[in-house]
């Protein structure tokens, strides 16, 4: 069409356009369910729905693992010393500053509940290992203190949260 | 380079067919009458290996399909059923999964005869490049196939390498949810893997067309690196070819056999006989051995986006070669400086393949760092000057006269 010498379109490039914008939206639009249908489905998504956990059996200095949507939450209820540690951190030497108090329910700064998924590549970090008390990635070696921060390896920032609150002293409803 | 004959149909049938559909005169002239440089080494046999190995992982993975479901529940245990109530079950999972092994040695050492012999350089980077898309596809169809068993390996084999994609600025997340069709590696994950662990090898089959036909177009290469003249360069690819490669083939499986037969598991990881656990990481995750040298570079950067970075380009750079490496001279027999620095690059690529096993720490680390850093420079660095300022050893003037004595050489 570009070599057409006269200045008047033609019906002829007004078929090929209509028909080949026609087929590129069509093309677009049949991807739309091929993409989506890859997406979670209703019954994961369902299945996702919050969970409540009873604090009470967990003593002090022992962490739980509980599973959301498929992701293990550790729940560890820390130590006077741990909390120590977590508190008594210079911020300015964290690679993703965070104060603890951030990362834990207001008065209930004993319990500190985060998403045990390496930040780096997906793993499940041990409880209670590593340099910082916290939690250590055994697959490339990354290192989180006591309030799940990130503190040395390849991981590029701290332990998520998930999404809770506590509907009793005693419990609380993740998601 | 006019050919040695071409096909003549004989009998009367073959007459009518070829004048509707010439597939065997097609068939004739790429793989009979084809003419082949004549001084050809073993280390050409590799790509009949290659089409061999695919053959046989399609046959054999279409045969376990039918005894293998794709499902979380179910899965590792149709795995077992195959290894002890299948018949021959046991042999053929053992052929496939040494089998990949053996595909991706093979494709290795085709690569690196590559390089050696410089078959990227022109005409022939669009040969290259199709191979790289097909090591990516291999790749891709490997790590699938490894996550089937749903073995504490392959569950968290998936889950690193999807999480790859998690370090995607902005919809790294939104793209790792897609890839798992949920929240974490699950049920959806695994079926999708398997529909395209069936289906990535027929792509592979399909790339493997062009690359054929590529070489086909623009023709070998050989060890001298100069292009056939005449007809004293070339030998017909039937017999000498054909003979040349089945022999080596023949080779090659006593190698596959021995692994078959002698040691199945040696290749593969105990962890992968523990059913999958989301609870529980193995202490220590490793891919298999063909990726190793491609994991120990996303682990030397200690940055997530970066590391990540660094390992697509390691097998993205090889698609620029043909033009990174600027010495006009292909083969390294011509190339003193080269020829020791491909060397150098084949051991920095097996040490990295070393600590790719190794645990992330301390030693291992800095020396992934430095490794990672010397595979780059070859490329980057070490090619583009090599080719500017090397000075080559004198061609010979045909293929004929490089391995003719002197004095036939001369006669025409």
């Amino acid at each position: 069409m570009t070599t057409a010498s006269s200045a008047e379109p033609t019906r002829r490039d007004f078929l090929y356009i209509a028909t080949g914008a026609v087929g590129a939206i069509g093309a677009a639009s049949v991807l739309v369910p091929l993409i989506a249908q890859m997406n979670p489905d209703a019954s994961t998504i369902a299945a996702g729905a919050p969970i409540d956990v009873d604090l009470a059996p967990i003593a002090e200095g022992q962490a739980i693992k509980v599973f959301w949507r498929g992701k293990p939450i550790y729940i560890n209820h820390r130590t006077k010393k741990e909390i120590d540690e977590a508190r008594n951190v210079d911020l300015a030497t964290l690679p993703d500053p965070q104060p603890d108090s951030a990362r834990v329910k207001e008065g209930h700064a004993n319990f500190q509940v985060l998403i045990g998924i390496c930040t780096h590549l997906g793993c499940i970090p041990l409880a209670h290992q590593g340099d910082f008390d916290g939690y250590f990635c055994p697959c490339h070696g990354s290192q989180y203190d006591t309030s799940g921060r990130i503190r040395r390896g390849p991981a590029p920032a701290n332990l998520p949260l998930p999404p809770y609150e506590f509907v009793s002293d005693t419990k609380i409803r993740i998601g | 380079m006019s050919g040695h004959a071409t096909y003549q149909p004989q009998s009367g049938f073959m007459k009518w067919m070829e004048r509707r559909l010439p597939i065997a005169g097609l068939v004739y002239s790429s793989f009979v009458a084809y003419p082949t440089p004549r001084n050809l080494n073993y280390w050409w046999t590799f790509g009949g290996i290659l089409s061999v190995m695919l053959v046989i992982q399609i046959i054999t993975g279409i045969t376990l399909a039918m005894h293998y479901t794709p499902h979380v529940d179910l899965a590792f245990k149709s795995v077992e059923s195959i290894m002890r109530d299948v018949n021959y079950g046991w042999l053929l999972r053992y052929v496939h999964a040494n089998g990949a092994s053996m595909f991706f040695a093979a494709a290795y050492i085709h690569m690196f005869r590559g390089m050696y012999y410089g078959s990227y350089k022109d005409p022939r980077e669009v040969l290259w490049i199709l191979g790289v898309i097909l090591l990516l596809l291999m790749i891709a169809t490997g790590f699938m196939g490894y996550v089937l068993p749903w073995g504490q390996m392959s569950f968290w084999a998936a889950t690193v390498i999807t999480n790859l994609f998690s370090a995607i600025p902005v919809v790294g997340e939104s793209v790792v949810s897609w890839l798992w069709g949920g929240y974490s590696v699950g049920n959806p994950t695994l079926q999708r893997f398997y529909s395209l662990h069936y289906l990535l090898p027929f792509v592979i089959a399909g790339v493997v067309v062009l690359h054929v036909w590529a070489l086909h177009v623009v023709g070998q290469n050989n060890p001298t690196g100069i292009d056939p003249k005449t007809d004293k360069d070339t030998v017909p690819f039937t017999p000498y070819a054909t003979i040349k490669d089945s022999f080596f083939l023949a080779l090659f499986f006593i190698v596959f056999s021995f692994f078959i037969f002698y040691m199945p598991n040696f290749m593969g990881h105990a962890d992968n006989y523990i059913p999958a656990n989301p609870a529980v990481t193995p202490s220590h995750i490793v891919p298999e051995w063909y990726y190793l040298p491609f994991y120990a570079i996303l682990r030397a950067i200690p940055n997530k986006l970066l590391g990540v970075g660094a390992l697509g380009a390691s097998i993205v750079i090889l698609a620029f070669l043909p033009w990174l490496d600027t010495s006009r001279v292909r083969s390294a027999r011509y190339r003193p400086y080269f020829k020791q620095l491909f060397w150098v690059f084949v051991a920095v690529c097996i040490g990295l393949g070393w600590l790719g096993g190794k645990p992330a720490e301390g030693g291992y680390v800095i020396a992934s760092r430095l490794l990672t850093a010397y595979y780059f420079a070859h490329f980057l660095i070490i090619l583009p000057l090599l080719g500017i300022f090397e000075k080559t050893k004198p061609l010979p003037n045909s293929i004929s006269e490089s391995v003719l004595p002197p004095t036939t050489a001369g006669t025409r």
